[in-house]
């Protein structure tokens, strides 16, 4: 079943003139075109460079901002036409989990208060029942009770993010979106937060949006993969094809760039040339195609549309069309 | 040798007590040689290479003791004014993060041939051309026009090749390289790693490479050294160190990589966080994390047991003497 769909979203930014009173320039395309959908259980792994649009799309489907066009559906439901009551319940069921644990907690608000102001906000228990949760919830992340009464700044950045992670799953919400919740974390610390989070999955049955831009994370965590380039999914399939058989050019320069650890006196070979090009002004026809090493006269003119091919497994290349 | 660290020892007075960063660590450099330096944030790692460019900040830190030979000469005896010659002649530092050490209110091209003037004593037409010819070494594409850009023009990976060419200017001996490749991209990542390695090749230079990521280190380093809260628990040719891990920590840190274990099974995990630099356990410092430990551990620091064909690790599991 569908929990989560996402239905041509683009999201646009004006960006700032070239002088300070001119008008605004050409919009900057974050998020440009998007179609996804998450099964309830399942856990989507969201891959990409910075600046590619996956932060954008993971606050989009939060209603955090409103895209420029597009839809997303929560069971069916248009979550951007929901208003008050009905918007309040449908917030409660998508939670997210931030990148930074050092900035996305109130540096003045105990880690037991952070906690409970969901619970009281939705109303998820009684009022003299919110300790207890705050608790079960604590000990649920590997977290002892005293640390309700601490503050933020008196934990380390894993214990910090297990924190986020209590706070997310406060309001028993059935999707949780994390946008790098590794990422500022230590070797050793990461692994512990990733196992937490599949733990958690499992035994609260959720289902996993994970932004990463870390292939090795993304791996490890999801069930599918989706490829995002400038705006744009270029390849989406399930996660062991992904990593066997990389279909889209960009995909399988992104594996090759990973540095091994079974080097063999080889010398790593940077497998895709040049930057990401800015969003402002893109190219006319594919919009990989200035660094991609198999580009055609004809991927310069013309954009190159989504196919389905063996199995499901989906892709945005001339290649296989 | 290029450069002999011996018994290197930085400390750091604070409210809460002395904290030794760096404690008697031991290591050497072969010219021509990348030497990885790995470990978790708070380990050492990044003192170590502070205080061989002699840039710790004094007080609260302080080198304590050993020394720092380059080249047969010991420079922690250098007058500071000796010392400034060293810097960016003989060894120069790439950090992090080029958007803070980068001045925003001066073109890049600028900043590099302020290097080059500093140490190199050219003329102002002679210093842009040289400046212009780094640039393009570090194959920064169209490097006239690049000249003129600011920092904020610039990419992330655009940056770091700058600060490259910056510390390279004077080609010196030994660059240190502090995460350069932590801020960055993968695809970008690979194309500075790239660089690094063809330039090291070009120039003749060794590298100190300080890393938090394991793979980046197996992908560049000769020899790795693996720090733990400020000592030295193992060092080994890189080969060896990748498919020998041979303290339990360095197998704690490589299980633990995601990526490379089992996808959907959980990752190994090392219990547990660092110690508090301040209240070191009195035995092995890794001993309360620890899946191997014996009594011994909790009492007595091991030293570090040489396992022959250049491979050292501080665990009292290598005491031949008493198995």
């Amino acid at each position: 079943m569908i929990i989560l769909k996402a239905d041509g979203i683009k999201k646009y930014f004006s960006s700032p003139g070239s002088g300070f009173f001119s008008r605004s320039g050409a919009p900057v395309k974050a998020v440009d075109g998007v179609d996804i959908s998450i099964e309830a259980g399942e856990s989507l792994g969201l891959v990409g460079e910075s600046g590619c649009g996956k932060s954008t799309l993971a606050r989009v489907l939060l209603r955090l901002i409103k895209p420029t066009t597009g839809k997303v559906f929560l069971d069916g439901i248009d979550f951007f036409a929901l208003k008050g009551r009905d918007l309040r319940k449908t917030r409660r069921r998508i939670q997210m989990i931030f990148q930074d644990p050092y900035s996305s907690l109130n540096p003045r608000m105990t880690v037991g208060n952070t906690i409970a102001e969901g619970i009281k906000v939705h109303k998820i228990v009684k009022r003299k029942d919110v300790r207890t949760r705050v608790h079960s919830l604590l000990d649920k992340v590997g977290l002892p009770p005293a640390a309700e009464s601490r503050y933020p700044h008196e934990f380390s950045g894993g214990q910090r993010q297990r924190v986020g992670i209590a706070r997310a799953l406060a309001v028993e919400p059935d999707i949780i979106i994390a946008d790098e919740p590794v990422a500022a974390l230590d070797l050793s610390v990461q692994a512990k937060i990733i196992n937490l989070l599949r733990d958690l999955k499992e035994d609260m049955g959720l289902t996993y949006l994970f932004v990463s831009h870390d292939l090795g994370v993304i791996k490890h965590v999801s069930d599918k993969v989706a490829v995002m380039y400038l705006g744009r999914i270029v390849e989406l399939s399930d996660k062991e094809s992904l990593f066997s058989d990389p279909l889209h050019p960009y995909t399988r320069g992104l594996l090759a760039s990973i540095p091994s650890l079974e080097r063999g006196g080889k010398k790593l070979k940077a497998a895709i040339r040049g930057e990401v090009p800015s969003p402002v002004n893109l190219p006319a026809g594919c919009s990989f195609c200035p660094r991609c090493p198999e580009a055609t006269e004809r991927c310069k003119l013309e954009f190159p549309p989504f196919v389905t091919i063996n199995g499901g497994r989906k892709v945005r290349c001339w290649l296989y069309s | 040798m290029l450069l002999k660290v011996n018994n290197l020892e930085t400390i750091f007075r604070m409210a809460r007590g002395e904290v030794r960063a760096v404690d008697r660590i031991s290591f050497n450099i072969k010219s021509g040689k990348t030497l990885g330096l790995v470990g978790e944030s708070g380990c050492g790692k990044s003192v170590t290479a502070l205080s061989i460019m002699r840039l710790v900040p004094d007080p609260p830190g302080k080198i304590a003791g050993g020394s720092i030979e380059l080249e047969g000469n010991d420079i922690l005896k250098l007058p500071e004014k000796e010392m400034r010659k060293i810097r960016g002649n003989e060894i120069s530092i790439v950090f992090q993060e080029p958007l803070s050490s980068l001045n925003p209110v001066f073109s890049c091209g600028e900043q590099v041939r302020e290097a080059i003037v500093l140490h190199q004593h050219l003329g102002r037409k002679d210093s842009k051309t040289e400046a212009i010819e780094m640039l393009r070494r570090v194959r920064i594409p169209d490097p006239e026009t690049r000249y003129k850009n600011y920092p904020h023009q610039m990419s992330g990976g655009m940056r770091q090749r700058v600060m490259i060419a910056m510390a390279l200017s004077c080609q010196p001996k030994l660059l240190i390289a502090d995460e350069p490749t932590t801020a960055l991209d993968v695809s970008v990542q690979a194309q500075i790693i790239e660089l690094l390695q063809d330039l090291r090749e070009e120039l003749g230079m060794s590298i100190l490479l300080i890393t938090h990521d394991l793979a980046v280190i197996a992908q560049m380093a000769d020899t790795v050294v693996v720090m733990y809260a400020g000592k030295i628990v193992e060092k080994a040719p890189a080969g060896k160190l990748f498919s020998d891990p041979s303290h339990p920590y360095t197998q704690g840190l490589l299980a633990s990589m995601p990526g490379y274990s089992i996808p959907g099974k959980s990752l190994p995990v090392i219990p547990g966080s660092v110690p508090d630099p301040v209240k070191l356990p009195p035995g092995c410092r890794f001993s309360d994390r620890c899946g191997k430990r014996i009594e011994k551990c909790f009492n007595e620091e091991p030293p570090l047991f040489n396992l022959g064909d250049s491979h050292f690790s501080r665990c009292w599991l290598h005491n031949k003497e008493e198995n």
